[in-house]
């Protein structure tokens, strides 16, 4: 159902304008891409007056800059020829790319090298022992064989299998030729004869041209989800300068569930958001090497500050209360919960005063390690907290149902509550990434701006995430859905402010870091 | 009928006890088309000299079309050759068994070619990566990719 239907609970302003944080892309299916692709080899094959085939592997030789495969072209053609493996060294003459016996011609549909027999050849360079036998598989049964430009001829079905082995086993698309050696490369049309009976591997073939196509392209990405074919075209990202002051989060085009979103500037596949690319995967390098320091604070469960009875995580809410004692507390900085409402709330914040004053190496290192442990258990709560999530939507749904049965509402109108669990879902998902970023960011006026958003967000998260945990009583369900679709709006409004104010920060070059970061002098 | 790789066994077995194996090289046992053993051992002057090592193929279905998976054999009595290309689990990062092999390439040709690459050996080493490697090394070799450098056969 479409989830996307609330009725009138959230008058969200339709989005006309785009936001900072949100870039311009395209997703392109693979048959958008197949046609690029083919528009190059038209391209190409015009200018230089050569089959589409040899257009084809002289573009893969060059990673499809056509510039420079121009220019190298004119300095040198035979040259290109040879080196691209579409004919021998000796014969290699910018003649030798016309149509040719073993490529085929454009016309027909017999379009390759592959002779039905070797009687039928016409004029072979040398004549043949009769009768041939293929020197892969010595079966004196087969009659039909086939050679490329170089002439080393072998039987169809040893053509067929090996073709089929060099796509299906090591996805290579520039396959060569079988004898030991020799460079040349099978063009397309002789790939497809091979594959005749084998329509799957073909297709997997040309998926391989488009896949060498995209990676060649820096404005093109494909999309990193398992067995999706879909290209998004980003060229506002394709500059690694360009990369310091946007976060290309993009979705492909099917709409799949959960979507495929990915980050267009580096391998991450999330959303990264506010963070840029080379913070984000510094971050992510230093929580990998400093996994088992940090190992302990994934766990679920923390003794009780008051008793110390055991406690388990399993909602995403942070606001702790323990079953023995009634204590109320803070999951991430273990502090009395009831500080926490307040304005000099302040558990986002890393208080530098111990690393200032810390003297000798130790009680630095020390410092510096509970500096990071600050940041990376925020980080790791809110992750947590989102993974906890698949256990939130199943028990809200059951609320949902529950609520239909007590109260009035229909199935539409109890959609708040889904609403609400994937708006606080999101919201984590940003503030996890807040954390990695105020981890690098410089101390200053900026810094306690940033902190400040983060807190709100923060706040609002948290309160909602309760809000959702609660006991539902049937008659506290009209003002439990008032309450609940306004502290989605606000908790949506305090996302949007956290992620355009950090994407304006760093259009605008405000952010100051306190490593070295790649890109920033 | 016959598969590929069974008939092409069949023939390569045929040449090698008509003609015999190449100099250095010796049969050891080839009684089914899956594994066959070879001894082999570098004549005249080399690093090796008076080492025998023994050589194990694989072979699969899809033999000749892909590589056969080769490897010294590491047992008690014996251990793989030391040199900058052969770990010491027997494993051999040689391009001709993965990128390079040509189906036209036969069990004699890869020998011939460990057995020049032995000759050829400067410095009795083990690759650099070797203990990281053999840690973590599958069974079967073919499943590595190897990163060929640029004096490897
Ligand atoms: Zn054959
Ligand atoms: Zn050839
Ligand atoms: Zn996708
Ligand atoms: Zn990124
Ligand atoms: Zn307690
Ligand atoms: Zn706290």
């Amino acid at each position: 159902m479409d989830m996307d239907d609330f009725g009138d609970d959230f008058k969200v302003p339709q989005r006309t304008v785009r936001k900072t944080y949100e870039i311009e892309y395209e997703s392109l299916p693979q048959s958008a891409v197949e046609r690029l692709v083919a528009n190059d080899i038209d391209h190409i094959s015009g200018i230089f007056g050569v089959e589409a085939s040899a257009a084809s592997l002289l573009l893969r030789y060059m990673n499809w800059n056509k510039e420079r495969l121009i220019e190298k072209y004119m300095d040198n053609a035979s040259a290109v020829t040879v080196a691209a493996g579409i004919s021998p060294p000796s014969r290699a003459s910018p003649s030798a790319l016309g149509p040719d016996r073993s490529q085929g011609s454009s016309s027909g549909t017999r379009t390759s090298g592959f002779r039905r027999s070797a009687r039928q050849t016409p004029a072979p360079p040398k004549a043949k022992p009769q009768p041939f036998v293929c020197p892969i598989c010595f079966d004196d049964t087969q009659a039909s064989f086939a050679a490329l430009a170089c002439d080393h001829t072998f039987c169809s079905g040893c053509w067929t299998a090996y073709i089929t082995g060099k796509i299906r086993e090591e996805g290579e698309h520039a396959i060569r030729c079988m004898a030991e050696g020799c460079a040349l490369v099978a063009p397309d049309p002789f790939v497809r004869t091979a594959l005749t009976d084998d329509p799957e591997t073909w297709e997997r073939f040309n998926e391989l041209l488009v896949r060498h196509f995209v990676a060649s392209n820096p404005n093109l990405k494909y999309c990193p989800y398992p067995s999706c074919t879909y290209t998004v075209s980003c060229p506002t990202a394709a500059s690694k300068s360009a990369l310091t002051t946007i976060v290309p989060i993009v979705t492909c085009g099917p709409d799949a569930n959960p979507p495929h979103r990915f980050c267009f500037g580096c391998p991450i596949e999330s959303d990264h958001r506010p963070v840029i690319c080379s913070i984000a995967k510094m971050w992510l390098k230093k929580c990998r090497d400093d996994s088992e320091t940090a190992n302990w604070i994934k766990s679920n469960t923390k003794e009780c500050s008051n008793c110390q009875s055991t406690i388990e995580k399993n909602g995403g809410c942070n606001h702790m209360t323990c079953k023995k004692c009634k204590h109320e507390f803070c999951w991430v900085c273990m502090g009395p919960w009831s500080e926490h409402g307040t304005a000099w709330y302040s558990c986002n914040r890393y208080d530098e005063k111990g690393g200032v004053d810390a003297r000798d190496a130790q009680s630095k290192s020390r410092a510096s390690l509970e500096r990071y442990l600050h940041y990376y258990n925020r980080w790791a709560n809110h992750e947590q907290s989102a993974k906890l999530s698949v256990e939130l939507y199943a028990k809200t749904e059951k609320k949902m149902e529950e609520m239909q049965v007590t109260s009035n509402l229909t199935w539409i109108e109890v959609q708040f509550m889904k609403k609400a669990v994937d708006e606080v879902f999101k919201c984590r998902m940003t503030l996890k990434w807040t954390y990695a970023m105020a981890y690098y960011l410089e101390k200053g006026n900026e810094k306690e701006l940033f902190e400040d958003n983060q807190r709100d967000l923060e706040r609002a998260v948290e309160d909602l995430s309760e809000l959702l945990e609660s006991q539902i009583e049937p008659e506290i369900i009209p003002t439990l859905r008032q309450k609940v679709t306004d502290k989605t709006v606000y908790v949506s409004k305090r996302n949007e402010i956290m992620l355009e104010d950090t994407a304006k920060g760093f259009l605008e070059g405000r952010w100051q870091w306190n490593v070295p970061v790649e890109g920033f002098d | 009928m016959a598969s590929i790789s069974a008939r092409r066994l069949r023939k390569e077995l045929n040449e090698i006890n008509v003609e015999g194996c190449p100099a250095g090289i010796k049969l050891l046992s080839a009684d089914n088309f899956d594994t066959w053993l070879f001894s082999i051992e570098v004549l005249g002057e080399s690093l090796y000299q008076g080492e025998v090592f023994k050589l194990m193929f694989r072979f699969d279905a899809n033999y000749p079309i892909s590589a056969p998976a080769v490897q010294f054999v590491v047992d008690e009595t014996r251990g793989a050759p030391i040199h900058p290309h052969i770990y010491s689990n027997g494993h051999i990062c040689a391009s001709i068994l993965g990128t390079e092999w040509s189906p036209v390439l036969s069990v004699s040709a890869v020998c011939v070619t460990l057995q020049s690459m032995l000759a050829s050996c400067k410095v009795k080493e083990r690759p650099v990566d070797n203990d990281r490697y053999v840690r973590t090394a599958p069974d079967n070799p073919k499943k590595t990719r190897f990163q060929y450098d640029g004096d490897t056969v």
